[in-house]
């Protein structure tokens, strides 16, 4: 057992204490005594809307998301898995997915900035002011796109395996009975994907929840969603005249994480059943 | 059930195009020639003819800052995530269900979450080790975790290693020996594949070394963004075509293809 210790220390070190201390730091008053107080903030109208705010925007880049994802994988039914194409897409998936955060931000100024591209083709050819309400693309619904453009990609790596879930014999099963093409996806495909599509689609939503780069370096005032409030409420003593707030809001997103990766084990389980 | 040719190709065709967009705008904006419009390639042949001035400092040092951590990094997980795994798989197999929920919870406590607690820690760890580049490297260490983990362990699952451990223990080799001469070979491309995922990650890492007030690439492309956004869009698109070639090569090598096979 004793080769067990250096790696539990680091654990112990680098990942439970500091959740135990950001959370822990929500029950304490500005002297360090304990209180239960600052968990009011978490019914504070401000914070709830923040909290709706990050909810609303996961939920939607992670169904649009989770869709084209599918999409993508369905595209990429029968390629041999050692092929070139799907070493291709595999990586770029990689990539989009997991490098994106700063990268991503640069990359939507360029295209949908003021002096985007796109911005200004669409008012030069078209006479359309993507602004002409304003710029928005610096604030909550300017995320929309950047994070759609990292969860299909990560939906792709996610849900792609499971898709080889799918024999060929239930498809030739199904010829055989007489079946089409249709009666194949509503009968089998969708049934049987039905959990590990869902599964994935709870992971985009995490994945986008708690996100933090793309949107820091975007709207870099402000704290439309939960992560730039607790940056707000880090590089600043008090906001909303609250005490340890950063504390508090990591108590929140921890408690939602922790129900949808719940969630995800379940689904996960029921989709395992297909996967043997 | 597989896709007709005309629609695979439509649809990977057409996501393709959308997703190449923001890329082709980010190349076209370092192409720009300031206010009398047009478009040439001056920013990039200044890059690459190293005539880039002081001010462009701050990228290099959080370049190098970055690829000590990613050093760090892979060997944190090489030293004290795989020896671990490989005792649990010998010694324990009972406990790989417990390691495997702890390797994962990095996916469901946000990177945000965790910096506020390792503000505290670190000062800690400052006092101890000092306030070196490569102290942050222990808290990338637990960002890669569920990533390293899953490449390793496919990697494990498909070793048959009772039976190698048994074979090389009956012909009379040490502990020692068994690990070092029969397994750690047979786990080599799981290891190399977490060590260039490990590398992607702290590349790509912006959230705790910006809270931390640390300097890394990522940081650093912000900060002279707010100055030159053009050569920082550079930056940024060479960090992504050399993330995207790092994980091609990670493919290639987790199919397990070796060159002049054919198979």
């Amino acid at each position: 057992m004793l080769g067990l210790v250096p790696f539990s220390a680091y654990v112990v070190l680098f990942l439970a204490l500091p959740t135990a201390l950001a959370v822990g730091s929500g029950f304490l008053d500005a002297e360090g005594a304990p209180t239960l107080a600052n968990l009011s903030a978490l019914g504070d109208p401000v914070v709830l809307n923040t909290f709706g705010n990050s909810m609303l925007l996961s939920a939607v880049t992670a169904v649009v998301g989770a869709v084209v994802g599918a999409l993508v994988c369905y595209a990429l039914l029968g390629s041999r898995s050692d092929g070139r194409l799907r070493s291709t897409v595999d990586a770029i998936s990689g990539v989009l997915a997991q490098f994106g955060g700063v990268m991503l931000a640069f990359a939507f100024t360029a295209t949908i900035g003021v002096q985007g591209i796109v911005t200004v083709l669409l008012a030069d050819v078209w006479g359309v002011d993507i602004f002409a309400e304003g710029v928005w693309l610096y604030d909550l619904p300017g995320l929309f796109l950047p994070y759609i453009y990292f969860q299909v990609p990560l939906m792709v790596i996610t849900f792609l395996p499971a898709l080889e879930a799918l024999k060929p014999q239930w498809a030739e099963a199904n010829a055989t009975l007489g079946g089409t093409r249709a009666t194949f996806w509503l009968r089998i495909g969708f049934p049987v994907l039905a959990p590990s599509f869902l599964g994935s689609l709870l992971l985009l939503f995490a994945n986008a929840f708690s996100s933090y780069a793309t949107a820091a370096v975007l709207a870099s005032q402000g704290s439309q969603i939960v992560p730039l409030q607790i940056r707000a409420a880090l590089t600043s003593e008090t906001v909303l005249g609250r005490e340890n707030l950063a504390g508090v809001l990591a108590l929140g997103m921890i408690l939602v994480m922790a129900a949808v990766m719940a969630l995800y084990s379940v689904l996960q389980s029921r989709a395992s059943r297909w996967q043997r | 059930m597989t896709p007709s040719r005309t629609t695979r190709w439509a649809i990977l065709g057409l996501v393709g195009l959308i997703f190449a967009v923001p890329i082709a705008a980010m190349t076209e904006f370092t192409l720009r020639r300031g206010l009398e419009g047009g478009h040439d390639l001056s920013r990039w042949i200044t890059l690459f003819t190293g005539q880039l001035d002081g001010g462009y400092r701050q990228v290099w040092v959080g370049l190098g800052n970055s690829v000590v951590l990613a050093i760090v990094t892979v060997l944190l997980v090489l030293v004290l995530l795989v020896p671990t795994m490989l005792l649990i798989r010998l010694r324990f197999p009972r406990l790989m269900p417990v390691l495997e929920f702890v390797c994962l919870l990095p996916i469901t406590i946000p990177a945000i979450v965790l910096v506020i607690g390792l503000a505290t820690v670190y000062g800690v760890v400052a006092r101890m080790l000092g306030s070196g580049v490569w102290t942050l490297a222990l808290a990338y260490g637990v960002l890669v975790l569920p990533f390293a983990f899953r490449a390793v362990q496919a990697n494990l699952q498909a070793v048959d290693v009772q039976t190698l451990t048994e074979a090389a223990r009956s012909l009379g080799a040490s502990w020692p020996t068994v690990v070092v001469r029969v397994l750690l070979p047979n786990l080599r491309r799981g290891m190399l594949a977490a060590s260039f995922i490990a590398v992607a990650v702290v590349l790509g890492e912006f959230t705790i070394a910006s809270l931390l007030n640390r300097t890394n690439l990522q940081t650093a492309l912000v900060v002279v963004s707010k100055n030159d956004p053009f050569t920082a869009v550079i930056f940024a698109l060479l960090a992504l075509l050399f993330a995207f070639l790092l994980l091609l090569v990670i493919g290639r090598v987790g199919s397990g293809r070796r060159p002049g096979r054919t198979s």
